[in-house]
C-alpha cells in the first residue's frame, strides 16, 4: 500500500455528479462521515474499494471517489470475501441495508462474520424495504402495519448485533445517522480493525418509514433512551448521566445512582476487547422500554483473519515446494516414457 | 514357464471390469492394473462407476462400485461397450455387471463369498453358478478370501484379518498379472509405493500379489493367457490424467499464461468436487481456493476476485450453474473474466448425481435473465479438459466475458493416457490491463477489434471507477436508463461474443473433407465414441464423417461450409436433442436428424455403428 504524501480530505473522497437519494435522507450524512473519516485511517483513494449489494444503500458505492462494485442482491458479502480473500492489500467497504444483508443475503452476511474477514460492513437499518416503496424488512418491529403486512407484522425482527454474536463475529458497533462525529468515530475504528467489522446504522426513511427511530433516538427522549458506550468507562447515561447499568448474575438491570444503595462502583465498566462475547450479546439486544439502546462500539476484538491466513497458507505452500510452475506440474509424479 | 504351460492369445485391446462391494477398494485396484498397463506402453482409458451412497449395505446390489479399463496396442478412445474380462468379489457385483460383459467373456469371481447368505443379499433367487446364467462364459472360481488370509496368516506376523483382507485385492492383481501375461514386479513397485511408511503392510501385500499369481499359473481351470503388445502410435512422455484434474491444470495453465493469479471460488458438487480438492492442493503455484457457503458464493467470490484483477473460476454441475446464473449475468454486465465449469451430470434436479448426461448445453447458451450472451464450449476427453479450460482463461481474459467450460461426468471421472504437452508451445494470453493514470481510461471504452473493455484493478493509481449491475453508459460507464444506450450497450455485448468466432480455430471433419453421404455432428464428451463408430464404419468401407464440436457458442465460421457437403447430417448427444435444437436455429437451412440416449451411460459403439448403418442404408 502506498501512503498518501500529503493529507487526504473528504473533498478527495467526493464525486463530482450528484447523489440522488430522496432529500432529507440518512444516507446523505452517512455518506459525508464516510468521507471525513477515511482520510483519518491513512489509506489511499485508489486501494479503497466500496462493494454493495441493491437497495437504496446500496448505491453508495456510485458516490464515493474511489474504486466501487455496486453487485447483486444480498450478494455484497459474498462479493467482497472474494475480493478481499484475492487481493488483502485493500481496504474493502461494504454498504449494504437491512433488506439486502438480513433477508436474501443473510446467509453470506453470516459466513462472512464467521471467517472474520478484514471488511468493514455499514448495515443501513432504516427496517423497511425503500427501494421497492415500503415493504417489511427483517429488521421491522413485530405488529408493524407495511403494504404487505397490512394487519402488522407476524414475524419477529432481527438484531443486526444478535447475528453477528451468534456468527462469532469480533467487530459490533451501532450508530444514528444524525450523529456525524459519533459516525465518524466508529468508522474509523472500524476501519483500523482486523477483521469483520459490523457497523448497523440506525438510519431513516424519510418517505417509507419516517422517524422509525425517533422514539430511541429522539431530541426530546434520547439521554433517557440511549446508551453511550466508551471502552474503559462506566455505563451511564440519562440526562444527569445518574442512571447506569449493572448485572444481577442474569441479566443487565437499569438502576438509579443513589438509590436503592447503588452507588457508582456498581455499574458496570465497558470493556469492548473482552473475548467472550456474552456481556457484549446481552449489551447488543439491548432494546428500549426495558433497556437503553447501545450505541458506539460494542464489541472489538483481535483474531486472526481469514485473508491473512490464506496468504500465510499461500506463502508457506510456495517456499516448500519444488513444483515452481506449470510446467513442472506437468512432470511431477508418476509419468512414462513410451518409445 | 511353470508347470502349467498355455496358450497365449493377442489382442488389440481388452475390456476388464472390476466389481466389489463400494468399500472393497475397486477404484484403487483398477488404477494399479491401469498403472501396469501405462507402464508397458499400452494405450488407455478408464471409468470409475459408483454408486450415490458412499457405502451401501455389503453385499447389496445398491453397494456395488466398479472400475472399467480399457487397453490396447490400437488408440483407446473409450473405456469399452462390454467388458472381456470381469472381476466380481460377490455375488451383487456378479447381478450388476452381467448386462454389460461380452458373450464368452472370463469371469472371475471370489468363490468365498457365492453362498446362500450372499445371494439372499444380492436378491439372487437361483444359484446363479448352477442356474446355466454362465454358460458360455469362462467362469474362474477362485477362493480370493481364503487364500488371501491363509496367505497372510502363514507369514505370522500377527496381522489381523480385516487388514488380511484388503491384500483381496492384491490378488486378484497377481492372477490378473499372470492372465495378461506380465511381469509380477511391476505389480511390486506400486505396493512399495503405496505402503512406502509401512514395510509391514509391503511384505504381505507382495506375498498375497504372488499367491494371486501363482494360483493362475497353477489352477487347471485357466486355459489361456491374454498379450497386449504396446500401443503403435504412442511416443513421448505420457502421464494418467482425469477430466477434472486436468480442468484444474488447465486453469492453472491459463493464468500463468496470462500473467494472473488463479482464484477459485466454489462449493462441493459431485461430479465436479475434485476440481476445488486439486486447486485446494496446489497453493504452491499461488493459487487461492475459497470453499463457499453455497453455490451463490462461489461464483460471486470469484466475480470478486476477477474485480480484484485475478482470474476468477468456479466449479460446479447442473444444479449449482442454475443457482449461478443470475450472478453469471453481472459478469456479463461488467465484462470482467470469469470462467464457470460445468461437470454435467444427469437433471433435472437432483436427478442422477453420479451419472453423465449433456443435458445442461441449453441452460449453459441461454440459462440468464436479459440479453445475455456468453461463450460456451465443450471438452471432449479427459486430457483435453485441459487445453479447454485453458482455452476458457484464454477468451475470459481477452475477450472480458465470462465463459462456460462444459465438462460432463464421464469425462470428469474418466482417465486417459495423456501425452503431456510442450507448455512452451501453448501461446501467452493477452490480458487487455491499462496503464496507471491512464487519461484516457474509461470503463467501457472497447478495443475496437474484438470490442472487449479494458481491466483497470482496484490499487491502481488514477483509475478508480464504479461499475455494476446498473446498465452503464457507453464508454464512461455511468448508471444509464437512456432507451437508446441500452440497445447501444446490448448490441455491443451481443457483437463482442460474436467476434470471438474470428480467435478460435475452424471446425475440422474426420473423414472424407471434400464431404460425402453422412456427416455424424456430435460435441463434447461423446467425442470418443463417436470418432470410434465413425472410424470403424469408414475401415467397413462406409462413406461417413464426423464433425464434433468443442467451441458451441458462437459456433466455429465454417460451419455452414461444413454442414454443406453433406447429404444427411445426423446430430448425436446425451439428452433429448439440445444441440440438434440449436443447430436449427442457427443454421435453418439444413435439417438434423437426431440420435438421443439419456441413461446416465456414454454412447455405446456398437449401438452408435447400428444406427449409422441403418441410416446409410436408407434409400
Amino acid at each position: 500500500m502506498t501512503q498518501a504524501n500529503t493529507k487526504l480530505t473528504r473533498a478527495d473522497f467526493q464525486i463530482d455528479g450528484p447523489v440522488k437519494w430522496c432529500a432529507g435522507c440518512g444516507g446523505y450524512p452517512i455518506l459525508a462521515a464516510v468521507q471525513k473519516a477515511l482520510p483519518e485511517t491513512g489509506v489511499t483513494k485508489e486501494n479503497v474499494v466500496f462493494v454493495s449489494g441493491i437497495g437504496c444503500s446500496s448505491r453508495f458505492p456510485y458516490y464515493m471517489e474511489t474504486y466501487g462494485f455496486h453487485t447483486l442482491h444480498g450478494r455484497a458479502a459474498a462479493i467482497a470475501s472474494g475480493l478481499k480473500a484475492a487481493r488483502p492489500d485493500l481496504h474493502v467497504w461494504i454498504a449494504t441495508g437491512d433488506g439486502d444483508s438480513m433477508a436474501i443475503g443473510g446467509n453470506h452476511f453470516i459466513h462472512m462474520i464467521r471467517r472474520n474477514i478484514d471488511l468493514n460492513v455499514m448495515i443501513f437499518n432504516n427496517r423497511i424495504y425503500g427501494l421497492t416503496k415500503g415493504q417489511y424488512s427483517p429488521t421491522t418491529p413485530l405488529g408493524s402495519v407495511t403494504k404487505t403486512s397490512p394487519d402488522g407484522t407476524i414475524e419477529k425482527a432481527f438484531e443486526p448485533g444478535e447475528l453477528v454474536m451468534g456468527a462469532q463475529g469480533t467487530f459490533f458497533a451501532r450508530v444514528i445517522d444524525k450523529e456525524p462525529k459519533g459516525m465518524e468515530e466508529v468508522f474509523i475504528d472500524a476501519a483500523l480493525h482486523k477483521g469483520t467489522s459490523v457497523i448497523e446504522v440506525l438510519q431513516n426513511c424519510v418517505i417509507f418509514n419516517d422517524a422509525t427511530h425517533e422514539n430511541i433516538v429522539g431530541k426530546e427522549v434520547r439521554d433517557d433512551r440511549i446508551i453511550l458506550l466508551k471502552h474503559g468507562e462506566k455505563m451511564v447515561f440519562g440526562k444527569d448521566l445518574n442512571k447506569g447499568l449493572v448485572f444481577d448474575g442474569e441479566e443487565i438491570k437499569v438502576v438509579t445512582i443513589g438509590e436503592n444503595g447503588v452507588s457508582m462502583d456498581d455499574i458496570l465498566v465497558h470493556n469492548q476487547t473482552t473475548k467472550n462475547p456474552n456481556m457484549h450479546y446481552m449489551l447488543a439486544r439491548m432494546t428500549y422500554p426495558e433497556h437503553p439502546v447501545a450505541i458506539g462500539v460494542i464489541r472489538a476484538v483481535e483474531q486472526a483473519t481469514y485473508d491473512s491466513m490464506l496468504t500465510e497458507q499461500v506463502e508457506h505452500a510456495m517456499e516448500n515446494t519444488n513444483i515452481k510452475n506449470v510446467k513442472d506440474l506437468l512432470n511431477s509424479g508418476k509419468t512414462f516414457e513410451i518409445k | 514357464m511353470g508347470n502349467n504351460p498355455k496358450k497365449v492369445i493377442e489382442l488389440e485391446d481388452v475390456v476388464v471390469k472390476f466389481a466389489g462391494d463400494s468399500g472393497d477398494g475397486m477404484q484403487l485396484t483398477g488404477t494399479q492394473f491401469s498403472d501396469a498397463s501405462a507402464s508397458l506402453g499400452n494405450d488407455l482409458l478408464t471409468f470409475p462407476d459408483y454408486p450415490s451412497e458412499i457405502r451401501a449395505p455389503q453385499g447389496t446390489v445398491a453397494g456395488v462400485s466398479g472400475f472399467q479399463v480399457h487397453i490396447g496396442q490400437k488408440e483407446i478412445q473409450t473405456p469399452g461397450d462390454l467388458a472381456d474380462v470381469l472381476i466380481a468379489l460377490n455375488p451383487a457385483a456378479l447381478k450388476t455387471n452381467m448386462k454389460w460383459v461380452k458373450q464368452g467373456a472370463t469371469i472371475i469371481i471370489d468363490i468365498d463369498n457365492f453362498d446362500n447368505k450372499h445371494y439372499k443379499k444380492a436378491e439372487y433367487v437361483e444359484d446363479p453358478l448352477s442356474d446355466g446364467s454362465l454358460s458360455g462364459f469362462t467362469v474362474i472360481k477362485a477362493p480370493i478370501t481364503s487364500l488371501s488370509r491363509s496367505t497372510v496368516n502363514s507369514l505370522d506376523m500377527g496381522i489381523d484379518q480385516k487388514t488380511a483382507d484388503k491384500t483381496r485385492n492384491q490378488f486378484v492383481m497377481g492372477l490378473l498379472f499372470w492372465l495378461f501375461n506380465r511381469d509380477v514386479t511391476i505389480g511390486e513397485d506400486f505396493i512399495n509405493k503405496k505402503f512406502s511408511k509401512k514395510p509391514d503392510l509391503i511384505k504381505v501385500n507382495h506375498a498375497v500379489l504372488h499367491a494371486g499369481y501363482n494360483y493362475a499359473e497353477t489352477v487347471e481351470a485357466i486355459a489361456t493367457q491374454f498379450h497386449i503388445n504396446p500401443a503403435k502410435n504412442k511416443k513421448g512422455r505420457f502421464r494418467q490424467i482425469t477430466g477434472n484434474v486436468a480442468t484444474a491444470w488447465g486453469l492453472i495453465a491459463g493464468a500463468e499464461k496470462a500473467g494472473l493469479n488463479l482464484f477459485l471460488g466454489s462449493y462441493p458438487i459431485t461430479p465436479a468436487t475434485e476440481i476445488l480438492q486439486e486447486l485446494s492442493n496446489r497453493k504452491h503455484l499461488g493459487v487461492k481456493t475459497f470453499q463457499a457457503e453455497d453455490e451463490i458464493a462461489g461464483i460471486c467470490t470469484a466475480i470478486g476476485a476477477s474485480f480484484g484483477g485475478s482470474l476468477g473460476a468456479t466449479s460446479t454441475s447442473g444444479p449449482g450453474l442454475a443457482l449461478k446464473t443470475e450472478a453469471a449475468g453481472l459478469a456479463v454486465i461488467t465484462e470482467l473474466p470469469l470462467v464457470i465449469v460445468n461437470v454435467q451430470r444427469g437433471g433435472p434436479s437432483t436427478g442422477l448425481p453420479t451419472k453423465t448426461e449433456q443435458s445442461d448445453l441449453m441452460q449453459a447458451i441461454h440459462g440468464r435473465h436479459g440479453e445475455s450472451p456468453l461463450p460456451v464450449i465443450a471438452a471432449s476427453s479427459p486430457g483435453n479438459c485441459f487445453n479447454y479450460a485453458y482455452e476458457a482463461c484464454r477468451i475470459a481474459v481477452e475477450h472480458m466475458t465470462p465463459v462456460i467450460l462444459l465438462t460432463d461426468g464421464y469425462l470428469a471421472n474418466g482417465t486417459e493416457l495423456w501425452k503431456i504437452p510442450d507448455f512452451d508451445k501453448i501461446p501467452s494470453i493477452n490480458t487487455p490491463l491499462v496503464k496507471d493514470n491512464d487519461p484516457d481510461y474509461q470503463p467501457y471504452r472497447r478495443d475496437p477489434e474484438k470490442l472487449n473493455r479494458f481491466w483497470a484493478v482496484p490499487g491502481q493509481e488514477g483509475l478508480q471507477h464504479r461499475i455494476g449491475g446498473l446498465e452503464k453508459s457507453d464508454i464512461y460507464g455511468q448508471v444509464s436508463h437512456d432507451p437508446y444506450n441500452h440497445q447501444v450497450m446490448s448490441n455491443n455485448r451481443a457483437e463482442k461474443i460474436k467476434r470471438v468466432e474470428n480467435y478460435i480455430p475452424e471446425q475440422e471433419i474426420i473423414g472424407n473433407k471434400d464431404g460425402g453421404e453422412l456427416l455424424i455432428i456430435g460435441w463434447g464428451g461423446t467425442y470418443g465414441a463417436l470418432n470410434s463408430a465413425v472410424k470403424e464404419l469408414r475401415n467397413e468401407g462406409y462413406d461417413i464423417s464426423l464433425a464434433q464440436f468443442n467451441y458451441i457458442f458462437p459456433l466455429p465460421k465454417n460451419t455452414e461450409e461444413v454442414f454443406a457437403k453433406f447429404k444427411k447430417r445426423l446430430v448425436c448427444e446425451l439428452n433429448m436433442g439440445q444441440f440438434a435444437e440449436y443447430l436449427r436455429s442457427q443454421l435453418p437451412q439444413y435439417s438434423y436428424d437426431q440420435f438421443n440416449k439419456i441413461q446416465g451411460l456414454p454412447f455405446f459403439i456398437s449401438e452408435l455403428k447400428t444406427k449409422f448403418k441403418q441410416i446409410l442404408e436408407e434409400k
